[in-house]
């Protein structure tokens, strides 16, 4: 079945190679064969890779899907407006099926300092702006589904913060996923780059328009220059018919700072592979993720930490919730080089299992090099306390309320760094939303 | 009030209570006295419908209920509360919310409307300075972190705010120095009134000292052995609970374990 499926995406990358934005701008070019090469070397990863050991993908490859519509979309403006945080004031910008929809965004209305294009547009009129980091952060692409957005690398949203720039109000990018055929795929490729000392919020979100089977297979690269201070908010809220395969690699300047959040709400199939490369002294990365699932959902969180330079701090905090016959994977590596002394790194991941059919496969892994380093890691899995749930009973509270108070208690501390007010109330109310219904 | 019958209950398959009768009028105050072991805490967990305690004979008349058929919120709304020996700790939710919700669920059951928030705090605001607490003490979560002194003061501020019509107090006194002990059984002695009961669940007499009971009732391997007023408690306290399990053994014709 996997060859099958590496032999159509091949064959469609090949139909539509020539019509992708500057089909001849020689390091495109080379970036798009790596992309097809190492996919029909390596294929899709399947359960004997280890990187992939819990997470199965033969029924997303069982059927192909095709790339999604480049006429006219289905998203409108009250669409928008219905999907939009209550009071959070923002610029926004949306993409569909990995094309980036000017009428609807406020493109025109960004500040100076902060630039958003479309990534097909740049790379047609201006590519230089690109050259220098596009495909940068991921060499050689770690599997078959990163490659394969590189093969068919065409389109998705630049964005671009001059250095010394700081912006209060955050960028929201609203990817929609919109099923105009039976099986639509979306390959958005992101470049975010922030200058020297720039400051700047992100709310990266990603949403489905009815709930047809869509796959939404998305690579961000993310440079942070030295001392900027970057924040990625990155929520799923899909369908349960959705897959979703998405790779987040970023690379720290020195005395940078990056804080992300992956917060995983809906969506059928998630993967995300998350990698920080910590390459300048005194760099400081802030990784947190909360996934609540149910049903047969299958949410996989594979991240990787790079220690690469002297004097860097990670955090990396993971808490989920599982009912039903959900089943999360969560993977952290840390990896500690030779040079990176003074490093300080800490992680943990932390579950909450409501049902017996429900899993986790959780592996925390730490690897250090040098020897003055601060590190300390671990994992939890658990049940609903049940002294607290008692406890909660007897001073009058139902218990299916108390039940959800305790689970939202749990969930919650993950959202508390999350700022403005508007976004972490947002986020708070769904996760009650999800608790209730 | 509350009148329990025969009552016996098993724990893991052990018996724990063995045929326990008590009639607890309104306004009055109980103490249940006994050594380590004899069944105290199972009682009081029993009547606020903890899971683990299987009652395999007797009957619990609370007013019109038959208390054992209630889950443990429904025993909550109708005005039973447990103070508890050891307060459970629940990062993430704070104090202020856990009493408020609290509260409401007692209105809402009387088919009172919700306190609104300047009246919430008012209430708040009066019965924090009954246990000398200041008002931080609100936004902290529940019981975590605290001292087992504030633990034990948070227990009875919930019961003040609550006001319930049967207050069971769990070994409150354990764990507490001479001055939350004042400090507790000051907030207690606040709370008696006509129309509340009090079951005084403790080891030793020196609660007794501060809150002084209508009734002793002394507890060993699972029954009531004596039962008498405040001055048994004294008696107690000079000849130890030895004396009355060596009265039991020769009284029951039977062995204590």
């Amino acid at each position: 079945m996997t060859a099958q499926a590496v032999g159509d995406y091949l064959a469609a990358q090949q139909r539509l190679e020539s019509k992708l934005p500057a089909p001849d701008l020689p390091w495109l070019v080379e970036l798009r064969d790596g992309g097809v090469e190492r996919l029909r070397d390596a294929g899709f990863p399947s359960l004997r890779d280890e990187d992939w050991r819990y997470t199965n993908v033969q029924s997303l490859l069982k059927k192909p899907f095709e790339m999604g519509p480049i006429g006219p979309c289905d998203v409108d403006a009250a669409f928008v407006a219905r999907t939009a945080i209550p009071s959070l004031e923002c610029y926004r910008v949306v993409v569909v099926n990995g094309i980036p929809i000017p009428h609807l965004s406020d493109v025109t209305l960004m500040p100076d300092g902060l630039r958003v294009s479309s990534l097909a547009d740049l790379l047609v009129s201006d590519p230089s702006r690109l050259e220098p980091y596009l495909g940068k952060n991921l060499v050689p692409d770690p599997h078959g589904f990163t490659a394969m957005n590189s093969a068919f690398l065409g389109n998705g949203l630049v964005v671009e913060i001059a250095p010394g720039q700081v912006f209060d109000k955050p960028l929201e990018i609203v990817f929609v996923a919109s099923a105009a055929t039976e099986s639509t795929m979306a390959q958005p490729r992101n470049l975010v780059v922030a200058g020297k000392g720039s400051r700047l919020q992100v709310l990266v979100r990603y949403v489905a328009i009815g709930a047809q089977r869509t796959l939404t297979n998305v690579v961000t690269e993310v440079i942070v220059d030295a001392d900027a201070h970057l924040t990625l908010y990155q929520l799923q809220e899909e369908s349960k018919n959705s897959f979703h395969i998405g790779g987040l690699f970023a690379k720290l300047g020195r005395g940078s700072r990056f804080d992300a959040f992956a917060i995983t709400l809906a969506g059928g199939f998630v993967r995300n592979d998350l990698r920080v490369d910590l390459d300048g002294a005194g760099a400081e990365v802030n990784l947190r993720g909360l996934y609540l699932a149910r049903g047969r959902q299958h949410i996989d969180n594979h991240t990787q930490i790079f220690h690469n330079e002297p004097s860097c701090i990670s955090h990396e905090h993971y808490k989920g919730v599982l009912d039903d016959r959900a089943r999360a994977v969560f993977h952290g590596r840390i990896v500690v080089q030779p040079d990176a002394q003074k490093t300080v790194s800490e992680q943990s991941n932390q579950n909450l299992l409501l049902s017996r059919d429900a899993e986790i496969d959780t592996k925390p892994q730490l690897e250090i090099y040098a020897d003055d380093v601060k590190c300390a890691h671990g994992a939890t899995v658990g049940q609903l306390d049940k002294d607290a749930l008692f406890y909660l009973r007897s001073r009058g509270i139902a218990e299916e309320a108390a039940k959800r108070l305790l689970i939202k208690a749990f969930a919650s501390d993950v959202l508390l760094a999350v700022s403005p007010d508007s976004l972490r109330e947002h986020l708070l109310t769904r996760v009650e939303m999800m608790l209730t219904d | 009030m509350l009148s329990i019958s025969d009552l016996m209950v098993e724990v893991g398959g052990k018996p724990i209570l063995k045929g326990i009768n008590l009639d607890v009028a309104a306004g009055e105050v109980h103490a249940i006295m006994g050594p380590n072991g004899s069944g105290k805490s199972t009682l009081a967990n029993v009547l606020v419908g903890r899971e683990g305690y299987d009652v395999m004979r007797g009957s619990v008349t609370y007013g019109d209920h038959d208390l054992l058929a209630l889950t443990p919120e429904e025993r909550a709304r109708e005005g039973v509360f447990l103070a508890f020996q050891y307060p459970v700790e629940i990062p993430g939710v704070t104090n202020v919310y856990l009493i408020k919700e609290a509260v409401n669920a007692q209105r809402k059951h009387r088919g009172e409307s919700e306190l609104d928030a300047i009246d919430f705090l008012k209430l708040v605001r009066q019965k924090l300075q009954l246990i000398e607490m200041k008002e931080e003490f609100l936004h902290r979560p529940v019981n975590y972190g605290f001292s087992g002194g504030e633990k034990k003061r948070n227990e009875i501020f919930q019961m003040a705010m609550i006001e319930p019509r049967l207050a069971i107090l769990d070994e409150t006194d354990s764990g507490l120095d001479i001055d939350a002990l004042k400090v507790v059984a000051s907030g207690v002695n606040a709370l008696r009134q006509s129309d509340r009961s009090i079951l005084l669940v403790t080891h030793y007499q020196r609660l007794l000292d501060y809150i002084e009971p209508d009734y002793v009732h002394v507890l060993s391997d699972g029954r009531f052995v004596k039962s008498g007023d405040k001055h048994l408690a004294r008696e107690l306290e000079e000849h130890g609970y030895g004396w009355l399990e060596e009265q039991a053994d020769s009284g029951a014709g039977h062995s204590v374990a």
